[in-house]
């Protein structure tokens, strides 16, 4: 029944992804303009605009173009960059590393950090420390992510000298590369934390409200054990549900703190081939991002159906 | 209504949003009575001149008030935040409420779509959005707009699916009313309270949205001054005059803060259970 229920999980991410990839196919063919003049500028002659047409496989039919674009796709083959004429492929697979350590580490610090100070929030409801946890996740909740980059740059980076400002480290040094990912991961991590604060915060009160936590005060338990046992637990499965939506937002926000950082990673090579008007490398970064955000939504459904057993027969 | 006042004084915080709301609002309409100064007029002989009693936030890159491009800035975000929220809460709600009422095949794929649109982050939906439509104030309002239809879809037909259940809309049918009439007369209003909360803290996202487009150079184009490209402007030149970032961010902040403190508090006084 469960190997059932997972394996329907990642069917059905299949046709999802099918429709993306080609939503994205359409949305870079029906663009304004075209593309091998947009590479090329304004003042290329027509004969080079063709033989780029050519070279794309701009010249073809659509389907056609359609069915090469998925072969290529399957393939592994991302396309050539239309600006730097480098494989879009290298590109990605030398930035890659940056975005997933990013991310990784943000996630990590957004989870740590925020599920101890919910919780912590909780249990000393009204009191001080509940107080400053939701003046501060408020205002980690409304501040833009790229802002807060810009603040913790402004005190570590440039005030305090602790941590480089900008950059992101070559990949032969290990030690450079560590410490310019603290600052953006702890920018996105911060951000995050606001949201896990405040939802494991909500989720333990309305635990804390139950019968079976006052039964178990009434017989006598600690109130350490109460809380472990009968608060805990099942304030954590709301939260746990929603590391996947947590983790796409995360993404999101990676984009511009990648921008911020002046930091190799996806979101700095998305923004960079749509200022340039870099069709094949927009496209490929899009299809990645895809993946990306396909694969946590696959990966939060099969934690569904592993930790509740309700989702495992029917389902949505 | 005296009763809702009641319990809209008696929610602080809702009541902070609303002086942050109205102060930020008046801001941005009041612009020429705050500052003398064109948020337009270049200086090169006072390029990144530090703030003093005559130009409170200094002067930036090109040598123009800062404050008077903060206030007008205002404007922009504004409108881009309540514009885009108000296409697509239309689009969004009209969306579901024929999903809801439609039901069937062609519901649950509506659904489906709306579903699979709200995994991607708003931020890159707005991005796709905007490769096809190309740069441009209005169009930045319709792509923030199409990105924002999903959310109050899903809560629209969530809630239709619902009311649809209760006795008043069988009453309704049992009178012999169709079904465009008991959808307009009888669920439209009932939806409404919670797509206005809805509307406030999406107001909060689309000005966020906004303002990330314009920091990464996709959004708003200068000179036209929004918050976001105010930071992107100011970013260049951080170490010798940091406030030309910090100021408008701080404009986001409270803008964003408003919005959230707003919708928080309308859901306390519109909905009893919370």
């Amino acid at each position: 029944m469960l190997v059932r229920a997972l394996g329907q999980r990642v069917l059905l991410a299949v046709p999802v992804l099918l429709s993306v990839v080609t939503a994205i196919f359409l949305v870079v063919r029906v663009l304004p303009g075209d593309p091998a003049q947009a590479a090329l500028g304004d003042y290329a002659s027509r004969e080079a605009v063709e033989a780029l047409r050519g070279r794309l496989g701009l010249d073809a039919p659509l389907p056609i173009q359609y069915l090469h674009f998925l072969g290529d796709l399957l393939h592994g083959d991302l396309g050539t960059s239309m600006i730097s004429g480098t494989p879009v492929r290298d590109q990605i697979a030398y930035n890659l590393p940056f975005t997933l350590q990013l991310t990784l580490l943000a996630l990590l610090i957004g989870v740590l950090l925020g599920l101890p100070l919910g919780v912590g929030m909780a249990v000393r409801h009204g009191r001080a420390l509940d107080a400053i946890g939701r003046i501060l996740s408020l205002l980690g909740v409304c501040v833009p992510a790229f802002y807060l980059g810009i603040l913790l740059m402004l005190l570590f980076g440039v005030q305090l000298r602790w941590l480089p400002a900008i950059g992101g480290g070559s990949p032969d040094d290990p030690r450079a590369m560590a410490s310019a990912l603290i600052l953006p991961a702890l920018t996105l991590g911060l951000v995050m934390m606001a949201s896990v604060a405040r939802l494991s915060r909500a989720a333990m009160l309305s635990a804390l409200g139950h019968d079976a936590v006052r039964t178990a005060r009434a017989k006598g338990l600690p109130e350490r054990v109460v809380i472990v046992v009968h608060v805990l637990r099942p304030a954590l499965l709301p939260t746990v549900s929603l590391l996947g939506v947590w983790a796409v937002a995360l993404i999101g926000d990676s984009v511009t703190t990648e921008v911020v950082f002046a930091r190799p990673g996806l979101g700095k090579l998305l923004v960079g081939a749509m200022l340039q008007r870099d069709y094949t490398s927009l496209q490929s970064v899009m299809v990645v991002y895809t993946l990306f955000v396909v694969g946590i939504n696959l990966l939060t459904d099969l934690a569904y159906v592993w930790i509740d057993p309700r989702v495992r027969v029917g389902g949505p | 209504m005296s009763r809702r006042w009641r319990i809209a004084r008696a929610n602080r915080l809702a009541l902070l949003g609303a002086v942050l709301a109205l102060l930020v609002i008046a801001a941005a309409l009041g612009a020429p009575l705050i500052s003398p100064f064109d948020p337009f007029e270049q200086s090169a002989v006072h390029r990144l001149d530090g703030p003093d009693a005559l130009h409170l936030l200094g002067r930036d890159t090109f040598g123009r008030d800062v404050f008077a491009r903060l206030l007008y800035a205002g404007r922009v975000s504004l409108l881009v935040g309540c514009g885009a929220v108000a296409l697509g809460g239309t689009l969004g709600t009209l969306l579901g409420l024929v999903a809801g009422a439609v039901g069937g095949w062609v519901g649950r794929s509506l659904m489906r779509s709306v579903d699979v649109l709200m995994a991607f982050p708003s931020l890159l939906l707005g991005l796709a959005v905007l490769t096809v439509l190309g740069a441009g104030l209005d169009r930045l309002i319709v792509a923030i707009g199409l990105v924002l239809a999903p959310p109050f879809a899903r809560l629209v037909h969530a809630t239709t699916l619902s009311l649809a259940q209760r006795d008043f809309v069988e009453a309704a049918r049992s009178l012999g009313a169709g079904r465009c009439r008991i959808l307009v007369r009888h669920l439209l209003p009932n939806l409404l309270d919670e797509v206005i909360v809805l509307a406030g803290l999406l107001v909060a996202t689309a000005i966020r949205i906004e303002a990330s487009l314009s920091f990464v150079g996709l959004g708003v184009a200068p000179p036209a001054p929004t918050w976001g490209n105010m930071i992107r402007d100011g970013a260049t030149v951080l170490l010798r005059a940091p406030w030309l970032s910090v100021a408008p961010g701080l404009a986001i902040l409270l803008a964003v803060l408003a919005c959230n403190l707003l919708a928080d508090g309308a859901r306390d006084i519109l909905d009893p259970r919370h």
